[in-house]
């Protein structure tokens, strides 16, 4: 249960994590007072300790508002944002904050997400089409449906924060495995009727360090700031690997191209195409 | 896709010994009330039983095809838990190998073991 919250200022110890990779042989954790009051965030908490107890402390922040994922942090020992989570709604004396874990630190609370990174790219994270030319140069747009769009766009809200990684038990005893993000990336795309770079994303993620390695365990989408749910994107992925691999599954053509109203077969209970703007 | 094939097979190995288990937990188990594949009465696992069914070319192959689906299903859950250990790549295509050598072994040695009982049984069934 959460505790309540009051207006009133209260003392909140916060532990974080400190590590100079140029002073330190390994992180340990220092202890700060902070005043904090209702509403206030882990990310104003950590700017009350640089601006007035210890300017050398490191961490990663941009928006402050849950978008640009950078603030991913363990708060008490859950992954999630320092910029969308309340002091008081996760501390009521005590908070640990440290980096991310299963990544490397770089300095304090920022760590490394190049793995992550890296794998992210290797699932070819964007539309792949035969027509390399009308990629990089659209001469129109493409049809798709209320309901194909409905069938990756929870996917589509992942901010790359890592917080799904971190929290992963599989990848947390085998770093080769690839992980939640990019593997829901590469379900995203492949639910995408525009797309056809599925069996290029197949031949990785199916791979010996890919999906089949997910153990189902569900913490990824638990920890999810924006309400992902990475687990299913996994099973799903996993649902169409197999069905791909035994010849069952409906391959359908990448979506066409819209030439304008009136041109090709229009789709029983849809609203009529959109102006063609490129 | 090597990760895929794997795991296709290890569901579908999953389906077959749920078959084949229950089939097998039906004989042990509720046969000895009902007496299936147990015509000379008693525990399903008296020798006569025993006898009786392996004598039956049937259960022969079953037992092999058994034996196939639970190694294949059981050495590649134990290829995953070891693959959880971040094995650099050469030494998990080594456990691979192992396991596959481990596998035909002992599917050798239970065909064997079955084929075995079968030959001796059909003299006894007759006699």
């Amino acid at each position: 249960m959460m505790p309540e919250i009051n207006n009133k200022m209260s003392q909140i110890q916060f532990r974080l994590t400190r590590y100079n990779p140029e002073t330190d042989l390994v992180p340990y954790l220092k202890t700060y007072q902070v005043p904090v009051h209702a509403g206030m965030t882990v990310l104003d908490g950590l700017h009350y300790i640089k601006d007035n107890l210890d300017s050398t402390l490191a961490w990663r922040y941009s928006c402050r508002m849950g978008i640009c994922g950078s603030c991913g942090m363990l708060l008490n020992g859950r992954p999630g944002l320092a910029c969308n989570t309340q002091i008081l709604e996760i501390a009521e004396a005590n908070l640990a904050v440290t980096p991310l874990p299963n990544f490397g630190i770089i300095r304090d609370l920022v760590p490394d997400l190049w793995t992550m990174l890296d794998k992210h790219r290797s699932m070819k994270p964007y539309i792949v089409r035969a027509d390399e030319s009308e990629i990089n140069d659209p001469s129109g747009e493409y049809f798709q449906s209320p309901e194909q769009l409905e069938s990756y766009l929870q996917f589509s809200y992942c901010i790359k924060c890592g917080c799904c990684m971190g929290a992963c038990p599989t990848l947390a005893t085998d770093l080769h495995y690839l992980g939640p993000m990019p593997l829901t990336a590469a379900q995203r795309y492949n639910s995408d009727t525009r797309d056809d770079g599925r069996k290029q994303r197949n031949a990785i993620a199916g791979a010996e360090e890919g999906v089949f390695r997910c153990h189902y365990a569900g913490e990824c989408s638990r920890v999810c700031p924006k309400g992902v749910d990475p687990a299913k994107a996994l099973q799903l992925l996993k649902r169409h690997l197999v069905l791909d691999y035994l010849r069952l599954s409906h391959h359908a053509e990448p979506c066409k191209k819209l030439q304008g109203p009136g041109y090709g077969k229009r789709m029983k209970g849809i609203a009529p195409p959109p102006e063609r703007t490129v | 896709m090597n990760g895929t094939k794997y795991w296709t097979w290890h569901m579908g190995a999953s389906v077959i010994l749920l078959f084949l288990l229950g089939f097998h937990m039906l004989i042990m188990h509720i046969g000895s009330i009902v007496h299936w594949f147990s015509p000379f009465g008693g525990e399903a696992i008296s020798v006569k039983n025993s006898l009786f069914r392996d004598s039956s070319l049937y259960f022969t192959v079953s037992y092999v095809f058994l034996l196939a689906v639970g190694l294949y299903h059981g050495l590649y859950g134990l290829r995953t838990l070891l693959f959880e250990l971040t094995l650099k790549p050469a030494f998990e295509r080594v456990v691979t190998v192992f396991l596959w050598v481990l596998g035909f072994g002992l599917l050798g040695l239970g065909t064997w073991a079955a084929v075995a009982a079968h030959r001796v049984a059909l003299p006894g069934v007759r006699g």
